[in-house]
């Protein structure tokens, strides 16, 4: 009888078993160490050993993409709607506008699709997962699954219409593949009634799903 | 690197296959669409990929395609576009 095993055995379970009726939670060892996760792992060591970065740059680095949030996008979609000037410097160049604002928007060119009546943008990148991270922070998983990336370039309206966003055949659906060396934001439409709020109110309507361009802002 | 095509104008996309780090997807391949923006000039990813400087450099281009021209059944608005970054080497003008 070993260490772990050093009870008496009249409750006849596998001793490795789990005695819960759902799955356990893999831990991250779990899996097979792939050859790109090898690949990834050795690159960063050796970035660190001949001391191209150090390991608090990385680090840090990652704080900085860890912090960034759908809060900074939405600050510059408000600020577009109440101020013309800063609209068309942003529908130009979203990261010399960010930094207009003191948001940092990284050093790879984002560029703005404008929502409007008549046209509603969408963005995917149906090569990888190309996205503004560094802009409106990580994202979600489901803009990253293949399902997502295949299908709302061949079936937008239906993949619309299952985040709830019903979009007339008068409506031009525009998707934007972010195949090469820029990042997308939607800017969407303001709702119908936020005539009277302040650019703060304005803000906290703003999504992040908006801003990829899967829904509609609502203003309830 | 002077950009051949200009806002407007027609090109087609190159049915090509070749190996390696290829930044357009398939689904643009051999369609025609049209110049919406000329989007700036970028180092070659498919050059970049293997470790070379990326030169020459690329003028890349927004397309946009009908989806309908692009998908034999598509259900939705003939309105509907989809607009691709597509680099200079894979464009030619439209016959």
């Amino acid at each position: 009888m070993t260490a772990v095993h050093d009870h008496d055995h009249d409750h006849g379970h596998d001793h490795d078993d789990w005695p819960y009726p759902h799955p356990r939670q893999p831990d991250l060892e779990d899996g097979p160490l792939t050859h790109h996760m090898a690949m990834a792992e050795a690159v960063a060591e050796l970035l660190i050993d001949k001391e191209i970065i150090s390991a608090d740059e990385m680090h840090r680095m990652l704080e900085v993409i860890d912090s960034k949030s759908p809060a900074e996008g939405a600050r510059m979609v408000a600020r577009a709607w109440l101020d013309p000037d800063f609209k068309a410097k942003m529908m130009d160049d979203v990261n010399a506008a960010a930094k207009d604002l003191d948001i940092d928007a990284g050093g790879i060119p984002i560029r703005c699709v404008e929502n409007t009546p008549g046209v509603h943008n969408v963005i995917v990148c149906t090569l990888c997962s190309c996205y503004p991270r560094l802009l409106i922070g990580l994202p979600p998983d489901w803009y990253k699954s293949r399902a997502y990336r295949s299908r709302v370039v061949r079936e937008p309206r239906a993949v619309l219409t299952e985040f709830g966003t019903n979009i007339s055949n008068d409506v031009e659906i525009r998707v934007h593949d972010s195949t090469a060396d820029l990042r997308y934001m939607v800017l969407p439409e303001r709702p119908a009634g936020t005539e009277g709020l302040n650019e703060e109110s304005l803000r906290a309507l703003v999504t992040r799903d908006s801003m990829i361009g899967v829904t509609h802002l609502k203003t309830d | 690197m002077t950009a051949r095509f200009t806002v407007g104008d027609t090109v087609q996309v190159r049915a090509a296959t070749p190996p390696g780090h290829v930044r357009t997807p398939y689904f643009i391949r051999g369609h025609a669409g049209t110049v919406t923006k000329v989007a700036g000039v970028f180092a070659n990813p498919e050059e970049l990929a293997y470790g070379r400087p990326g030169t020459p450099a690329q003028p890349l281009y927004w397309v946009q395609f009908a989806q309908k021209d692009l998908w034999a059944d598509y259900q939705g608005s003939d309105k509907d576009t989809a607009v691709v970054d597509v680099f200079e080497s894979w464009l030619e003008a439209a016959p």
